[in-house]
């Protein structure tokens, strides 16, 4: 009945995929939408220029967790290099859904965690704060 | 929505049901009705008619509302206080009837104690910066509650930063009622202000403003009444409050946005500095000093939104043509439904707040293992408004151990049809969710 709770889209957020802690991650970051309440703490264990592992934990809206799962499944396993180049059109391309201007910040909440864990272990530094 | 009355008629006969029900005395508003003064609750949404259940976050405009901030434009658009001419003067007579009619609406005696605002934000502002500097040092106490919306909290927060005065907070119980002990325990720190809402914007909670106005009075403390949340929904007489400031928005209570008031005592207002330098606010202006004005204009500065302020006056107008105690009391019966009706007919919603007798028109809830942005994005399937977040109630929301909630709330043109929609509608969202997220 839904162009956005598609199947795969409920399906990912009732049992989202990477969900949990790892062991001796690289780095850990804790993002939030303070406005409607989402947050997710993001993990990465890079080896050999490699994600190895990705997991994250948290709360929030079919969106933001359905986003967070698809995410973490696209870059497991993926060199630096490719994730590093992976932007925002494409996890909205992942997403395959039509995202209002309104939901935007939900579907970005993984995307923005996952870049603030990329300037972290230094692979590529967060774009400068646009003004607020 | 065909109605037989006459919006032009005058707003005194408007929505009175023919067969009188219920509380003894009150003859009920019929909402069917009244919504004939309500146009834009007449147009269809996603397929569906809207059920507009946001009311707390602004309300509607009747068509009395409308009409007068159009005619201002059309027929004497023209500044205030100022024109030596005919439309100049009926601009500044609209204005201050506005004023003298906004008075009327809560109680008061003497329109001059009326300061026209743009929201209650802006009237709690000016009360933080004009008394609040001049009256609160350091060491000094302001109690304030947890469940206050942010605009009586964060202007606060500057004034304690700005003069290392201390917050206190009355904390609340798990149905949402203030802690009266604690208050009492509070007050003896001898706080130079108490600052609380009315009506809670989110657990809809009607609080004793009467009695916690006196017992602040005894311990010394002056109080100031949040009435956003009130002043649509139930009578409000300050004098009988006995509080010393009352702010409140217009355009929750069917005026224009842009409208709100201040209303202060009038020793209070004439001891306080102006909040806002300019125009309007002063009566002699030399180079280097400055006299100020009378109350009110003392704190107008600049050109006032005129139209805002003429429909704010159409509105309290045509709510006490209503009757406020007849909305009220039909607020109290939607309540009183809802909170009958959703926990029978939507498995697991989870509601906040206190019963329907201590509560205005406003349902917070949650369904299990759906988050609130996502039941508000399918109500909206079905042309159903409703709030989803922490409704500027951040501080409320971590009491209650809650990341955000959806809220549903009403106004005079609420029907009970629109809560078995919702009801519907939150049967939907469970369908398609299904079953419960293991993981959260």
């Amino acid at each position: 009945m839904d162009d956005l709770y598609r199947d795969y889209i409920l399906e990912h957020y009732r049992r989202p995929h990477n969900f949990g802690v790892i062991e001796e991650p690289s780095a850990s970051y804790e993002g939030s939408n303070p406005l409607c309440g989402d947050r997710i703490t993001m993990q990465l264990a890079v080896r050999d220029g490699v994600v190895e592992q990705i997991g994250f934990t948290g709360r929030g809206c079919a969106i933001s967790q359905a986003s967070a799962s698809l995410l973490t499944d696209e870059i497991k396993g993926k060199p630096i290099e490719t994730v590093v180049d992976f932007g925002a059109a494409d996890l909205l391309d992942l997403l395959g859904i039509e995202i209002s201007p309104a939901r935007l910040k939900c579907a970005m909440l993984s995307f923005d965690s996952l870049q603030h864990l990329l300037d972290e272990i230094g692979a590529k530094p967060l774009p400068a704060k646009e003004p607020s | 929505m065909a109605t037989e009355i006459d919006p032009r008629a005058g707003s005194r006969t408007v929505g009175v049901a023919r067969v009188p029900a219920g509380t003894p005395g009150v003859v009920p508003i019929d909402p069917t009705a009244l919504r004939a003064d309500f146009p834009i609750l007449d147009q269809v949404i996603n397929g569906h008619p809207l059920v507009y259940l946001d009311s707390a976050a602004t309300s509607q405009k009747p068509r009395i509302v409308l009409d007068a901030v159009d005619a201002f434009y059309r027929e004497y658009n023209a500044n205030v206080h100022r024109g030596i001419y005919t439309i100049g003067e009926r601009a500044t007579a609209a204005y201050e009837a506005a004023r003298a009619s906004t008075a009327r609406f809560i109680g008061v005696p003497d329109p001059h104690e009326i300061v026209f605002t743009r929201n209650a934000t802006e009237a709690i502002n000016l009360v933080a910066y004009s008394w609040g500097r001049r009256n609160i040092g350091r060491g000094d106490v302001i109690v304030l509650t947890e469940m206050e919306h942010h605009a009586n909290l964060v202007p606060w927060q500057l004034l304690a930063q700005e003069s290392d005065a201390d917050l206190e907070f009355i904390p609340i119980t798990d149905d949402g009622l203030l802690r009266q002990d604690v208050f009492d325990v509070l007050l003896r720190l001898k706080p130079k202000l108490v600052a609380f809402a009315h009506v809670s914007n989110t657990l809809g909670t009607i609080n004793p403003v009467e009695a916690m106005t006196r017992r602040a009075h005894e311990a010394g403390a002056l109080v100031l009444v949040d009435g956003a949340q009130a002043v649509p929904h139930i009578p409000v007489d300050v004098a009988a409050i006995g509080c010393d400031f009352y702010a409140f928005s217009g355009h929750k209570m069917l005026a224009p946005t842009g409208s709100g008031a201040l209303w202060g005592r009038r020793e209070l207002l004439e001891a306080m500095p102006p909040f806002l330098a300019g125009g309007e606010m002063i009566r002699e202006v030399h180079l280097r000093r400055s006299e100020w004005n009378d109350i009110p204009w003392k704190f107008e500065a600049g050109t006032p939104d005129i139209s805002a302020a003429v429909g704010l006056g159409a509105a309290a107008e045509y709510l006490m043509g209503l009757g406020m105690d007849r909305v009220q009391a039909h607020e109290q019966d939607l309540v009183a439904y809802a909170l009958d009706l959703l926990p029978r007919e939507v498995p697991g919603i989870e509601i906040y707040g206190p019963s329907a007798e201590q509560r205005g028109g406003v349902v917070s809830f949650n369904l299990p293992g759906v988050h609130p942005h996502d039941v508000a994005q399918v109500l909206d399937r079905f042309g159903i408004a409703v709030r989803a977040g922490h409704h500027c109630t951040m501080p409320l929301h971590e009491r209650l151990d809650l990341a955000a909630t959806a809220r549903a709330s009403f106004g005079v043109y609420t029907t009970k049809a629109d809560l078995d929609a919702l009801a519907a509608g939150l049967r939907q969202v469970v369908e398609l969710f299904g079953t419960q997220r293991p993981l959260s």
